[in-house]
């Protein structure tokens, strides 16, 4: 099993001062926890805030986080990996988000997805090794009057076919 | 803010108004085709043109048609051009000095629009969702003076029951009894959320209106806490909707500014905050209790009911939770009278629904119909039938809890209790529509699967159940089951409806049934025969 230990309370005092004073984006973190007065209900809100000041959630992060909200970490580490939104695993330089909505997937998203599953030698969630590409699905991102719709580092596409595609993702990959 | 206020912003923004608008659509499915690049060339070419005094470019939402997008609009010509790109805003200006232009438009009479009938919906490619003033400019706020200074609690919880408004969010429960429950119910402090967490692959109806007139969920909002006595607000909305959060955000900091939110609302001992809450993408938080969970920073798990929220739910308080349609529907209902809305629609599905027009079909967008419109005057009036001549085969309403509706039956019409007859629900509003290429087993498997990934696995028939039913549905696509395991999976979706716990467990075989209904032929011919099954006699030797 994979949890999240908390270490012992003065030691987490300390080891919390160092990863403060080391790394600027705790700091915002920090001040984003103040904002919503340390209420243990904002859990989700901060965990986004996290996210997008660290890419991904990092055990360190949950930790800080925790001991913050005063959460035990099980309560923290629970949420984290209850909804899609989060991740625990760092993130490649680039994204590609294939929307797998009904709307995209009569409209052919899923032979989008293997076409690039191919190229990438990757499977949907998963990274690249060298830490160029994640592909990523969606549940659907609205976008179904332009299906199918393919989300390339946050701009969503209108509608894409595989050769449009992997005319982007060659542009990331390496050959 | 007193009413006085309220009328002078209207007017110093009617004055305001330049003889020509130019309508840009910047909702999120345009904006991806550059629609703001439209926006900012069409500005230029009004700067070059020395029309600056005449011409006001608006960025406005949702202007429907989303196939054709980007879509501008000029008035008072009423000329819609379609798939406008910025290289095309000169000649767009150029055209608004008389004579005609080359560009592309659409027919403003075809029956996509003139079928439409707008409640919801009638502000959206209006009102410049980024200003409030733009919102009042077209009375808005004003239900709400009404509501706040010249009624009672009690009043508006009446004109709410007599309109004979219904849940928009899929189940169809009357409005008006959830707000008299919890205005009923006992405790000092109570909470309003407005559900815009909006799961079901295939529908944007509530993203639209989010994105086009946040300040109409806001009205809404204030109203339903006025009516049941609530002074906090939550909007839970998918983190999926970055433009919708920051369109309501910006909302909620206009509303605040000019005293329509907040303390002392018209001037009146009434005080309401709105709060934000985004998701964090699981699908079963769009079920109520769920969603309260995940407000209150937890796993977004459901729990049984009774005690339905409306006695027990957010923080243990009293809690109306409503839709975002739903929420819509009220300031239109208390400006124009209940009377008008409960004109509109059949017996027991009064007003309007929106629907989400999506898949094989020519015109998608979003529609506003009365309740009761047959289906096909939606999908082949107004949708135009499927592209390139095909051939409609069903039309899948209400997400992964809906069902498949078969072409035979398009003459039903689209209200609560039709839909449910026919084994399909209301759903939100998302509409698929599926041709002669869509093999109905592979929809069925599609939607399974995606109920098995979002099971929150609180209940075991839902973990389990889901799991079993998207294997067995695999093994018939994969042409290696035999009648046995369809008359298993026929059973198993009968336990999984019959004892999971929340609505997500509880609709999952719908999408298998429903496809068996009417498509049975289907899977029939991907059985192989029963290598176990007692041999048949081949007659008497």
């Amino acid at each position: 099993m994979t949890t999240v230990l908390a270490p012992p309370k003065n030691q987490a005092a300390a080891r919390f001062a160092t990863l403060l004073g080391s790394d600027k984006r705790y700091k915002i973190l920090e001040a984003h926890i103040k904002k919503f007065q340390h209420r243990q209900d904002a859990l989700i809100e901060v965990l986004h805030k996290a996210q997008e000041l660290f890419g991904y959630l990092e055990d360190d992060v949950l930790r800080y986080t925790a001991w913050q909200l005063k959460l035990p970490a099980s309560r923290v580490y629970g949420v984290a990996t209850f909804y899609h939104f989060f991740t625990l695993k760092p993130q490649g330089e680039h994204n590609c988000v294939v929307c797998l909505g009904t709307a995209c997937y009569v409209k052919g998203a899923d032979k989008i997805l293997a076409a690039v599953e191919a190229r990438a030698v990757i499977k949907a969630g998963e990274t690249t090794p060298d830490n160029k590409l994640s592909l990523l699905t969606a549940r659907c991102i609205g976008a179904c009057g332009i299906a199918p719709a393919v989300v390339y580092d946050g701009t969503v596409t209108p509608r894409q076919t595989p050769e449009t595609t992997l005319a982007q993702i060659n542009q990331w990959v390496a050959p | 803010m007193t009413l006085n206020d309220l009328q002078q912003i209207k007017e110093s923004e009617l004055a305001a108004r330049k003889k020509i608008v130019l309508r840009c659509c910047l909702a999120a499915g345009c904006i991806s085709s550059d629609s703001k690049g439209v926006k900012e060339s069409l500005e230029k070419a009004v700067a070059a043109a020395g029309l600056q005094d005449q011409v006001e470019v608006r960025g406005v939402g949702c202007m429907k048609l989303c196939c054709e997008g980007p879509l501008v609009q000029a008035d008072p010509a009423n000329a819609l051009y379609v798939k406008v790109t910025p290289a095309n805003a000169p000649a767009i200006v150029a055209a608004l000095s008389g004579g005609k232009s080359a560009l592309a438009q659409a027919d403003s009479n075809a029956p996509f629009f003139r079928l439409q009938e707008s409640i919801v919906l009638a502000n959206c490619g209006q009102v410049d969702p980024e200003r409030i003033e733009s919102y009042i400019a077209v009375d808005g706020y004003l239900a709400l003076h009404e509501a706040i200074v010249e009624m009672e609690p009690k009043d508006v919880l009446d004109a709410i029951v007599k309109s004979g408004l219904r849940g928009r969010g899929g189940a169809g429960f009357p409005t008006g009894l959830k707000w008299g429950t919890v205005a009923k119910s006992p405790g000092a402090k109570k909470y309003v959320i407005c559900n815009a967490d909006e799961g079901d692959p295939g529908a944007f109806m509530d993203r639209s209106v989010l994105e086009s007139d946040p300040h109409a969920i806001l009205e809404g909002m204030v109203i339903a806490g006025y009516a049941v006595g609530a002074d906090q607000g939550f909007i839970y909305v998918r983190a999926e909707y970055p433009l919708a959060i920051s369109r309501l955000q910006n909302a909620i900091r206009q509303a605040k500014r000019v005293g329509l939110l907040g303390a002392g609302i018209f001037e009146s001992p009434i005080n309401f905050n709105i709060d934000i809450r985004i998701g964090a993408g699981a699908f079963v938080c769009g079920e109520e209790t769920a969603l309260m969970a995940s407000v209150e920073g937890k796993r977004g798990t459901p729990r049984p009911r009774p005690p339905f929220p409306a006695e027990r739910g957010l923080f243990e308080c009293p809690t109306l939770i409503n839709n975002v349609e739903t929420f819509a529907n009220v300031p239109p209902i208390l400006r124009r009278g209940a009377d008008w809305f409960a004109g509109i629609g059949t017996e027991k599905s009064k007003g309007t629904k929106v629907f989400a027009l999506a898949g094989k079909i020519q015109n998608t967008g979003l529609i506003e119909v009365p309740m009761g419109t047959p289906l096909r005057t939606i999908v082949e009036a107004m949708g135009g039938g499927a592209p390139d001549g095909g051939k409609i085969k069903a039309v899948q309403t209400g997400g992964p809890s809906g069902g498949c509706i078969p072409a035979q039956h398009l003459d039903t019409p689209v209200d609560y209790e039709s839909l449910t007859k026919l084994g399909s629900i209301m759903g939100s509003g998302g509409m698929i529509v599926m041709d002669e290429t869509t093999r109905m087993v592979d929809v069925a498997r599609f939607f399974m699967e995606f109920c098995m990934d979002e099971s929150c696995g609180k209940c075991i028939p839902c973990r389990a159940g889901t799991v079993q039913m998207h294997h067995m549905l695999v093994k018939i696509l994969a042409r290696e089951a035999t009648a046995r395991d369809l008359a298993q999976l026929e059973e198993l979706c009968d336990m999984v409806k019959h004892t999971s716990l929340c609505g997500l467990g509880q609709t999952s075989p719908n999408p298998v049934l429903s496809t068996l209904r009417f498509f049975r032929n289907e899977y029939e011919e991907l059985l192989q025969p029963d290598p176990h099954a007692a041999p048949q006699l081949a007659g008497k030797a």
